[in-house]
């Protein structure tokens, strides 16, 4: 049985080996910019039929993020939304027969992370600037920043391991089901997969936006007052 | 019989064994929590729900990484190597 952390070389560009990933990875990417060209192709304000049905994406978007920050969501839609929609995109690959989603493998997951990781730092710099982002680290307590600072890593690298892990064992047990029972019987599992595709996805753009305003917020100049609430 | 090798696959079951028996435990606690919180206040399901999937996330974490270290045991231990 092939291991799972291990990926298949397809063709090599100069030094740079391009795996099964990356090539679903790419195309991933064409169907997204493609889709989103088109579906705003000709914007109205009085809208149609297809123009709705991407405003009711985009709504539900900004009151997900709108209900977990408190905050305006402009600035957080386009990474938090691309983020999503990445994600479910690559977990629900797997329906197409051939395609494993990128995002079973460990590299996917660990630039995913590493965005979210450097996303953290970019908006908490332009939120709080950059006194505000390194006073975040000693949030409530000057004796947390040791904490804090190994707390940005391991939350990222934890997010990285959720992601794989979660992804990875749908595929690796409909993979053991379907060389034992090939017929029908993997059906069940593919849906639960689906779900947990899902709900990863969405757990992962919400995890990267509670972290995103965490640190804006622990960088506003009056965050040092103890007894303020943190939502989720 | 080669030992490392047979250790490595009877760990590698006892990680995901084990691993999973605390997060299925928490995780019962959690949602029975969350149901028992829907009940009592309806209007507040949106935010529990939401908060509930994020903390089982959270708890689910843990029976992750057993499965992960299982894997690293079964497809990349460094001592069979």
């Amino acid at each position: 049985m092939n291991s799972p952390l291990n990926s298949v070389v397809y063709f090599q560009i100069g030094p740079v080996p391009i795996t099964q990933a990356i090539l679903t990875t790419w195309g991933i990417m064409l169907v997204l910019v493609g889709a989103a060209l088109v579906l705003t192709w000709r914007l109205t304000l009085r809208p149609g039929k297809r123009q709705a049905a991407i405003e009711l994406i985009v709504d539900m978007l900004d009151t997900q993020i709108r209900e977990t920050t408190g905050a305006e969501p402009a600035p957080y839609r386009a990474f938090i939304g691309s983020l999503f929609l990445f994600i479910l995109t690559a977990n629900w690959a797997s329906l197409l027969p051939g395609i494993e989603p990128p995002t079973a493998k460990l590299e996917t997951d660990a630039a995913l992370a590493l965005i979210v990781f450097a996303s953290v730092i970019w908006f908490g710099i332009r939120g709080a600037g950059v006194r505000g982002y390194l006073r975040s680290f000693a949030a409530p307590n000057i004796l947390m920043i040791p904490l804090n600072i190994l707390e940005s890593v391991t939350r990222v690298f934890s997010m990285f391991v959720r992601l794989f892990g979660n992804v990875m064992s749908g595929v690796f047990v409909i993979g053991i089901v379907a060389s034992l029972a090939g017929l029908l019987v993997p059906i069940p599992l593919m849906a639960l997969d689906l779900l947990t595709g899902l709900v990863q996805a969405y757990i992962f753009a919400v995890l990267a936006l509670v972290f995103i305003a965490a640190t804006v917020e622990d960088g506003q100049p009056d965050a040092e007052i103890p007894l303020k609430k943190k939502e989720t | 019989m080669d030992y490392l090798r047979l250790a490595s696959i009877v760990c590698a079951a006892f990680a995901v064994a084990f691993g999973a028996l605390g997060p299925a435990l928490a995780e019962g606690r959690a949602v029975a929590a969350a149901m028992d919180a829907i009940a009592r206040q309806p209007e507040a399901a949106n935010t529990i729900s939401r908060t509930l999937f994020v903390g089982l996330a959270m708890i689910e974490t843990t029976a992750i990484y057993c499965l992960v270290v299982a894997l690293l045991l079964l497809f990349a231990n460094p001592l069979l190597t």
